[in-house]
């Protein structure tokens, strides 16, 4: 996984509720590795596969964006990690967003992608500065736990002390759980040993 | 000591170490993989050069790709090439790796969640994991069971353990008794309705109450499944003696001195008087009437033979603007009613509706009747199919123009290529209605098994009851 400290890119606002798993990455594209296209596609793209010129993510204005802006219940619904990995495919290692699908949460984490929840003001008022300013920048700073724009916050965020660990370092979760060897044996030996049919 | 509530018991059992910011490393008794992301874990597995710790723990069915028809030419009958090729990634190294492999012909084939309880292998007190959403299903016998994505089920069949942070615990209390017009899924609707799409985020569910303890083991299925549709981790429902009877005697259930040490252990967990929820909310089983979804969410959910809502009745702003959106999307107005609504196909089927009871339940409102509209059944599991025929149920749905094809998830997530055109409407018994899930531009209407055949019936969503009034 790529470490991630601080990001400070063009900011793209998505102003949805419920951008659910299904629109981030469709099932008919789950036998495939993921693409810079899989993203939203069928949001980006028409049957011919030419983009929607209405659509915030084609907007040149926004070009290069790494960071997304939405409103509530983002990547809600399955646990395909094609939804979150479709993000930094395709340039975005950043969602902020009043609310998250709880497995899509856990999948931003384990992909390099910082997910970020902001109150419901705050992030009205980040949509609304991008919208106004098209090809913003926002600065994520992951240390510091704040976003923040021209004229805008610095708006703090939490995140769990391990997981804030693994990003800043780009470490997996099994590196943190090897420390653990023995005592899952040990836990194993007495777990077996009461449900013996379990093994 | 202090009570604990059956949440809490499950976790606690299973804590191999806490840190001091409340992560947990828990350990997992049975992972669950399907061959839409067998290939990616195995892939990573390999990378990382990490065995599989413990491959009996791990279940792997073949469900999301494979094809509902011409199962009888074998994968040669899969007519793409590259789905082919990861049913058998999965059948091949799973079988390589010694883990349990249900594959596409084998006789237990089916949805995972619905073959793991009905081979046994769903256990009360377990902690169930699988690289799918609807792993919340299995809580219906009393595990502890959540979806992950496929970085963390790698880590978990690399080391039986996964990290988490502390429970949040709600407990939803269904009073009352279900009418004998209302279904489970109508229970669940209408709990998703009232909470909302992320009414349960980040918990887990315990549901109770006098209604759930009426429910059999397939509707608690049912419940339990679509926990995850209001955000919800995991559902469960404490096991009890129709826990008990259900698990009795299956395959992979324990056997002989080993069941009663199970059955001692599992009487334990139930939530103890006074137990702590973080959350909890009371809904009135006996007032649950048939549901139907009308927009691009599970919380859009309405009584069937209710006017669709008027956004502007609904003050707050973001909700308001996913209502319109839904409203475009889906091609209907406020005000209208979904029994005015002509819809181009039926789906009765997935993890969610695919048990013999489901289907029992459609084709007793099919039996004599005509499908106006094309109608398609995939039972759940091969196990359901076969039990379906020997009632010849089979021939109540062929008899009434609808098709019976075989077991797989099919046109719920259209991974296996079962999908709608563009713009086509869908009465499903599944448990989704995102944009595009069936198919890009595809509408969907989530009902119960009663509904969907009924609106099959009559070419428009409607309950069996209002099937019953219209002709």
């Amino acid at each position: 996984m790529t470490p991630l400290r601080t990001i400070d890119a063009v900011a793209v606002p998505l102003d949805e509720s419920n951008v659910d798993t299904d629109q981030l990455a469709p099932g008919r594209f789950l036998m495939r590795s993921v693409s810079p296209e899989l993203l939203l596609h069928d949001r980006r793209f028409d049957a011919q596969g030419k983009p929607h010129v209405g659509f915030v993510l084609n907007d040149p204005a926004y070009a290069g964006a790494q960071i997304i802006v939405a409103r509530r219940n983002f990547g809600i619904g399955s646990s395909r990690e094609a939804a979150a990995l479709a993000l930094p495919t395709a340039g975005f290692r950043c969602v902020i967003a009043m609310s998250f699908g709880d497995i899509f949460y856990g999948n931003c984490l384990r992909n390099g992608v910082l997910p970020i929840v902001l109150d419901e003001t705050t992030v009205g008022a980040l949509l609304q500065a991008l919208r106004a300013r098209p090809g913003m920048h926002l600065v994520v700073d992951l240390p510091s736990q704040t976003v923040a724009g021209e004229g805008l916050g610095p708006f703090a965020f939490a995140i769990s002390p391990a997981r804030k660990q693994c990003l800043l370092e780009g470490l997996d979760d099994a590196a943190l759980t090897d420390r653990y060897r023995d005592a899952i044996a040990a836990f194993e030996a007495n777990y077996y040993r009461a449900f013996p049919w379990l093994a | 000591m202090q009570p604990q509530n059956v949440v809490e018991k499950i976790w606690s059992r299973h804590a191999v170490t806490r840190l001091e910011d409340g992560e947990t490393l828990l350990y997992v008794d049975r992972v669950l993989v399907h061959e839409g992301f067998w290939w990616s874990i195995a892939d990573a597995l390999r990378a990382g050069r990490r065995p599989v710790h413990r491959p009996s723990s791990v279940i792997a069915c073949a469900d999301h790709f494979v094809p509902t028809s011409s199962r009888a030419s074998g994968h040669a009958g899969i007519a793409d090439e590259r789905r082919r090729e990861l049913i058998l990634r999965l059948e091949n190294e799973g079988g390589e790796l010694g883990v349990k492999v249900i594959g596409m012909m084998d006789e237990r084939q089916g949805i995972l969640h619905v073959v793991a309880p009905e081979q046994g292998i769903t256990h009360p007190g377990l902690v169930i994991v699988g690289s799918d959403s609807h792993t919340s299903t299995h809580g219906a016998l009393g595990s502890l069971a959540f979806g992950i994505g496929t970085t963390e089920a790698t880590h978990a069949m690399a080391t039986q353990t996964l990290w988490q942070s502390a429970p949040q615990t709600m407990r939803i209390f269904v009073g009352g008794r279900l009418p004998a017009s209302a279904t489970a899924k109508d229970l669940i609707l209408t709990i998703i309705a009232r909470l909302g799409v992320g009414g349960g985020a980040g918990r887990f569910v315990e549901y109770a109450g006098s209604a759930i303890a009426a429910l059999s083991i397939e509707e608690r299925l049912t419940v339990c499944n679509m926990s995850i549709e209001m955000g919800a981790r995991a559902g469960l429902v404490a096991p009890d003696e129709t826990t008990f009877s259900y698990l009795a005697g299956r395959p992979s259930a324990p056997q002989g001195r080993d069941w009663d040490v199970a059955l001692a252990y599992w009487k334990t967990l139930r939530s103890d008087d006074g137990a702590r929820f973080d959350r909890e909310i009371t809904i009135d089983g006996g007032a649950v009437v048939p549901m139907a979804t009308w927009g691009t969410t599970l919380e859009h959910a309405i009584p069937i033979d209710a006017p669709i809502p008027d956004p502007a009745n609904e003050s707050d702003p973001l909700r308001r603007h996913a209502f319109e959106r839904a409203l475009a999307y889906m091609d209907l107005r406020p005000g209208q009613r979904l029994s005015d609504v002509g819809i181009d196909r039926v789906f009765i089927g997935s993890c969610t509706n695919g048990r013999l009871d489901d289907l029992r339940a459609a084709a007793a409102v099919v039996r004599g009747r005509r499908a106006t509209v094309p109608a398609f059944v995939s039972p759940g599991s091969r196990e359901v199919k076969r039990a379906a025929e020997i009632e010849e149920l089979d021939r109540v749905f062929i008899e009434a123009g609808f098709e019976w094809h075989d077991s797989g998830c099919s046109m719920c997530a259209g991974a296996n290529g079962d999908t709608l055109a563009p713009n086509q409407r869908c009465v499903a018994t599944s448990n989704r209605n995102f944009p595009g899930r069936q198919g890009p531009g595809s509408r969907t209407h989530i009902v119960s098994p009663a509904s969907a055949a009924a609106s099959a019936i009559a070419g428009r969503v409607v309950s069996a009851a209002q099937l019953q009034t219209h002709l």
